[in-house]
C-alpha cells in the first residue's frame, strides 16, 4: 500500500520542506498565466452589443434554456468599463460603427470581441451604402460565428472557442518584457 | 369617379393636374403650391384623418424630377385616397407635419434619401444615415454599394463589395431555402 504522506516527518533532511497534512489538500502548484488564464476564461463578463436580430438569440442564451451562466459569462453589463467581451450581435450601420468603436474604446484591457453573426462578420446580407461591411474594420475580432441569426448553441461554441483562446495567451509574460526594455532603454545600454 | 376626387376637383379646379384610377384606388395629382390647402381640405372636410404615408420617387430623366406621394385613409380604412405632386430639383415643399405629427419623421426620411427640403418643418434634419453625410443615397444615379466619405471623429462610409451583384430574394423560387437573399452571381 502506498501512501502520499509520510508517517514520520522528522526523518526528513530539511524540516522546512516537510509535508504539512494540516495544509496539504489546500494548496496546488500552477503557472501565474495558467491561474491567470483560468480565472479570466472562467469569468468572462459580455458587454452586450444587440444591434439587430441576433441580440434576440443572445438574450435567448442568457436565458434560462441555454444558461449561459453555465460557462461563467452571465454577468452583462451594461457599461463598458465592467465588461471583459464585448458581443457584437447584429448589423452595424455606418451610423452606429463609430458608437460602436467608442463602446470599444471604454473597456479596460484585456478585453476580447465576439462578432455574433453574418453581419457582424462581413456585414451579411446588407451590402449596401448604410452598412459597416463586417465589425473587424473597426475593432479586432477574437471569434466570429456565422449564422444568420446564429443559434443559441453557437454562441456557447463561440464562447468556449475564446476561453481556449485565453487559456493560450501569456499574460504575465507579456507584462514583464515592458518595464525590463525600460530598464535597458534607460541606461543607455 | 370617387365622392372624395370629385370634391377635391370641385375645390381645387385650378390645382389639379390630373386623376386616376386603377383598381379602385384613386390618386390625385396636383400643383405643389396647393399641397398644404389640400391637405388641410382632406382632414378637415372629407374626413381622411389618417395619413398612412409620405414617400417620393425620383423619375431622373423627367422634368420636374421628383414627386411627392401622399396616403390618405379615413379612421375606419373604409376610404383610401392618394395625393401626389411634381416637385423639380431645387423646389422646396410645404411641410404638413402641423397638420399631421406623424408626418414630421416621414418628412425627414424624404430629406434624408431623396433630398427634398420642406418648409416650415420643425427639425429638417437627416433621420437615417448620420448628420453630415454628403449624398442622398435613394436618388437614381447613387450607387447602391455607396460611395466612400470620411468625417473624421464623425462617421464615415465606404464602398460594399458587389461580387456576383447585390443580395436579392428570387420570388419565383420553389423552395423557402431558394428563395434566401443570395447574390445572383453565387450558387
Amino acid at each position: 500500500m502506498v501512501s502520499s504522506v509520510p508517517e514520520n516527518s522528522e526523518n526528513t533532511a530539511n524540516s522546512d520542506f516537510v509535508y504539512d497534512s494540516k495544509v496539504e489538500g489546500n494548496i496546488i502548484f500552477t503557472q501565474v498565466d495558467a491561474a491567470i488564464n483560468w480565472m479570466r476564461k472562467n469569468s468572462l463578463w459580455p458587454m452586450p452589443m444587440g444591434l439587430a436580430c441576433c441580440a434576440i438569440e443572445l438574450m435567448a442564451t442568457a436565458s434560462a434554456r441555454f444558461d449561459i451562466s453555465r460557462f461563467g459569462a452571465e454577468v452583462m453589463r451594461f457599461s463598458p468599463r465592467q465588461a471583459d467581451v464585448m458581443i457584437v450581435s447584429g448589423t452595424v450601420t455606418y451610423k452606429m460603427a463609430l458608437a460602436v468603436k467608442r463602446v470599444w474604446d471604454q473597456m479596460p484591457e484585456p478585453k476580447w470581441c465576439i462578432a455574433m453573426g453574418a453581419c457582424a462578420s462581413s456585414g451579411g446580407m446588407y451590402r449596401s451604402y448604410a452598412t459597416l461591411q463586417g465589425i473587424d474594420r473597426l475593432i479586432p475580432v477574437d471569434v466570429y460565428i456565422s449564422g444568420c441569426p446564429p443559434r443559441p448553441e453557437a454562441l456557447i461554441e463561440g464562447l468556449l472557442r475564446l476561453q481556449r483562446k485565453i487559456d493560450t495567451e501569456s499574460s504575465t509574460r507579456e507584462l514583464k518584457a515592458e518595464p525590463a526594455e525600460e530598464v535597458v532603454k534607460g541606461l543607455g545600454i | 369617379m370617387s365622392n372624395l376626387v370629385a370634391k377635391i376637383q370641385e375645390h381645387y379646379s385650378d390645382h389639379v393636374i390630373s386623376t386616376k384610377e386603377f383598381r379602385d384606388e384613386h390618386t390625385v395629382v396636383i400643383r405643389k403650391e396647393a399641397i398644404k390647402a389640400v391637405m388641410q381640405y382632406c382632414r378637415d372636410h372629407l374626413d381622411l384623418q389618417m395619413l398612412l404615408d409620405i414617400c417620393s420617387i425620383d423619375h431622373e430623366s423627367i422634368d420636374p424630377r421628383f414627386e411627392m406621394v401622399y396616403e390618405l385613409s379615413t379612421i375606419d380604412d373604409s376610404q383610401h385616397i392618394r395625393i401626389k405632386t411634381p416637385v423639380a430639383e431645387d423646389e422646396e415643399v410645404d411641410s404638413v407635419s402641423d397638420i399631421w405629427a406623424t408626418a414630421d419623421w416621414h418628412e425627414r426620411e424624404v430629406y434624408d434619401m431623396m433630398g427634398i427640403k420642406f418648409t416650415d418643418h420643425p427639425n429638417m434634419k437627416r433621420i437615417l444615415m448620420w448628420e453630415g453625410y454628403p449624398y442622398y443615397p435613394l436618388r437614381k444615379e447613387f450607387p447602391l454599394a455607396g460611395k466612400p466619405t470620411d468625417m473624421p471623429d464623425v462617421a464615415f462610409t465606404g464602398v460594399a463589395p458587389m461580387e456576383g451583384g447585390p443580395f436579392v430574394t428570387s420570388s419565383s423560387a420553389t423552395s423557402t431555402v431558394a428563395a434566401e437573399p443570395r447574390a445572383k452571381g453565387e450558387s
